[in-house]
């Protein structure tokens, strides 16, 4: 009782300063793990989402622009390819399955990725997973002005089944690119979690046969999503196309090139990991200040709690549990800190690119950040313990004595 | 009960030297016994009761309590015998100010051997008339009613020797009759032996036990505290 009621009248007594305190290594704290966990859940659902895909054909360019392009639905394309070249690799013996793609437009800021049905009723784009076109829905006929919304695009435009729309040119949208054509809505998505889910689906033909379009371009496409027989086969048609020829790229494997630029970008990783840091360290630093400046005010009480009996050691104690206190308050309210900014984060990486990040998902760094912070708070709390250790009873006591 | 002998202390001087505050050549107090010793400002009166309360150290002497050699214990051990055997009541109180009635005399029963009992607490405030202001703090009370915390807080461990200095020396007459009649009443009514200090002759008329401080302290007669 006796500890937990310093402590407690101890927190109370400089209320304003605790709450200062807390606040500051509640943020240090939320924002430690939130950095931490974007970066994990990030990477990871990068690497791991490749649409059921092993491999990316298109024009000759980067091979991340390629896989930005074609599988997360960002970027522009590198180039065109020409439809032989989709028949070719469509044809070679170590594809299993080749699937063409064709971008250029938008609806109102959403992606207008032209293809053929079997994407989004053969293709398992993750194990065991299909796509699924939402109850009084289907899949767009090729060739015709249909289109399946993805679901967060439907819901952001507002589209359900049966309804028109006019495509726009390009990929940013401008209100003043409107092609002529009509599109109507066949289907809705169900939330896959992936990429196509901000994505309006429709024929190949569609987007390559747009009015406005070149018409030399006609059969062109913009990239061919690739699955292997084995593995093994990826690297002869990364020499194939990568060493041996100069026209095209093949982006092999998918989440390798993406891991690569997690690993470009790992210096802004860091950054933001060192600013967490410091921020842990400043309100760990702040803790110590704050009860050392107050340690003045409290000499007389630390003094009265040793002639009453308490030893040194029970001061001590208090002195460091009070700063662990403020440190786990502070880590109780990170938690609030943490969800909320990663909300937020994940709402915008959803937009943006239809990579979900989980926000109530378990993290271990949940468990140690708070429990490093509580640690460092206490560790903040040794010095002024050790000057309320060495408070000398007689002399505090005497003035008033 | 008590029993001091050659005890002295000494403190620095700003010049470098050192002056010795405390000379007790023989002290006795016995058990349940209740003592006044008269000593003016700066005779080494509270040193003394500090020195009794293991506060300070001494430099050299013997001061027994209860069959316990306070003078061969280490600072720590110190501290338990003040927590398990001695109240100490003080002339402005030294309440602690952030914490309530009852926790303040909790508080001063946790570092004892029996813990904080809070019925015993609520049983020792009900004692000194302050039932009814448990959760009241210090400075919500009049200066009497604080000094009244302060008995109950200094008798709550049932000490078995309880030390006042100038207890009465901020409260108003009335205030200070009814206090020292309180702190003798609580005293005698627990068995506990009382040793307090004053310059306050109506005070110290209430003892038929009295003692001049400089007549047991040699310091006293030859020098006074810096």
């Amino acid at each position: 009782m006796t500890l937990p009621l310093i402590i407690y009248r101890s927190l109370r007594q400089h209320a304003l300063s605790t709450l200062i305190t807390a606040g500051s290594i509640a943020l240090a704290c939320g924002l430690l793990m939130c950095v931490w966990t974007v970066k994990t859940q990030a990477q990871a659902a990068f690497t791991q989402t490749t649409g059921g895909f092993d491999a990316v054909l298109g024009a000759r360019g980067s091979k991340l622009q390629l896989v930005l392009n074609a599988i997360f639905n960002l970027e522009a394309s590198p180039g065109n390819l020409a439809w032989s070249d989709y028949e070719a690799i469509r044809r070679h013996p170590a594809v299993k399955a080749a699937i063409p793609i064709a971008v250029g437009d938008n609806l109102r800021g959403y992606r207008l990725v032209g293809t053929v049905p079997g994407l989004l009723t053969d293709v398992e784009y993750a194990p065991g997973k299909k796509h699924v076109i939402a109850p009084g829905g289907r899949v767009f006929q090729a060739g015709q002005h249909e289109a399946v919304a993805g679901s967060f695009a439907a819901a952001k435009l507002g589209l359900k089944v049966g309804d028109t729309f006019h495509p726009f040119h390009g990929l940013a949208f401008d209100e003043k690119n409107q092609h002529a054509e009509t599109y109507t809505v066949v289907g809705v998505l169900e939330p896959s979690n992936t990429p196509a889910d901000r994505v309006v689906w429709i024929p190949l033909e569609g987007v390559q046969t747009m009015s406005g379009h070149d018409p030399r371009a006609a059969t062109d496409i913009s990239a061919v999503l690739i699955q292997l027989r084995a593995p093994t086969a990826g690297f002869m048609l990364d020499m194939m196309y990568n060493k041996q020829g100069n026209r095209l790229t093949l982006a092999y494997p998918v989440g390798t090139i993406i891991a690569e630029l997690f690993g470009k970008i790992a210096w802004f990783d860091q950054v933001l990991t060192l600013v967490a840091y410091l921020v842990a360290l400043v309100a760990a630093g702040s803790v110590l200040a704050s009860i050392y400046n107050s340690m003045s005010a409290r000499r007389r009480d630390l003094a009265i709690l040793r002639a009453l009996g308490a030893r040194r050691r029970t001061i001590f104690g208090a002195v460091v549990c009070e700063a662990a206190a403020i440190g786990a308050l502070g880590a109780l309210a990170g938690y609030a800190v943490y969800f909320v900014l990663l909300a937020g984060v994940a709402t915008v990486i959803r937009a943006q690119t239809g990579v979900v990040i989980e926000v109530w998902r378990w993290q271990p760094i949940l468990a140690w950040s708070p429990l490093a912070l509580v640690g460092l708070c206490a560790l903040g709390g040794v010095v002024p313990a050790l000057k309320a250790y060495r408070t000398p009873v007689a002399e505090t006591l005497a003035p008033l004595a | 009960m008590l029993t001091v002998s050659h005890l002295t202390k000494s403190f620095p001087t700003p010049e470098g030297t050192r002056v010795e505050i405390v000379h007790v050549a023989d002290f006795t107090l016995a058990a349940g016994e209740q003592l006044a010793l008269r000593g003016e400002s700066g005779s080494g009166k509270t040193t003394f009761l500090n020195l009794i309360a293991g506060i300070l150290a001494a430099d050299g002497g013997r001061i027994e309590i209860g069959g316990t050699v306070l003078t061969a214990l280490s600072e720590a051990q110190r501290d338990r015998l003040r927590a398990e055997k001695l109240g100490y009541i003080f002339q402005t109180f030294n309440l602690l100010q952030g914490y309530t009635v009852l926790e303040n005399v909790l508080l001063g029963m946790s570092f004892g051997p029996r813990g904080a009992d809070r019925a015993h607490a609520r049983e020792v405030l009900g004692r000194v008339g302050l039932g009814h202001r448990l959760d009241h703090f210090p400075r919500q009370l009049s200066t009497g009613q604080q000094q009244r915390v302060a008995v109950a807080r200094a008798l709550a461990n049932r000490p078995r020797l309880v030390l006042a200095d100038e207890p009465t020396g901020n409260l108003d007459r009335r205030n200070a009759r009814e206090a020292l009649q309180l702190i003798r009443e609580v005293c005698r009514e627990s068995g506990a032996a009382l040793l307090l200090v004053s310059h306050d002759e109506e005070v110290l008329a209430q003892f038929e036990r009295r003692q001049d401080f400089k007549d047991i302290n040699a310091a006293a007669r030859t020098a006074q505290i810096p």
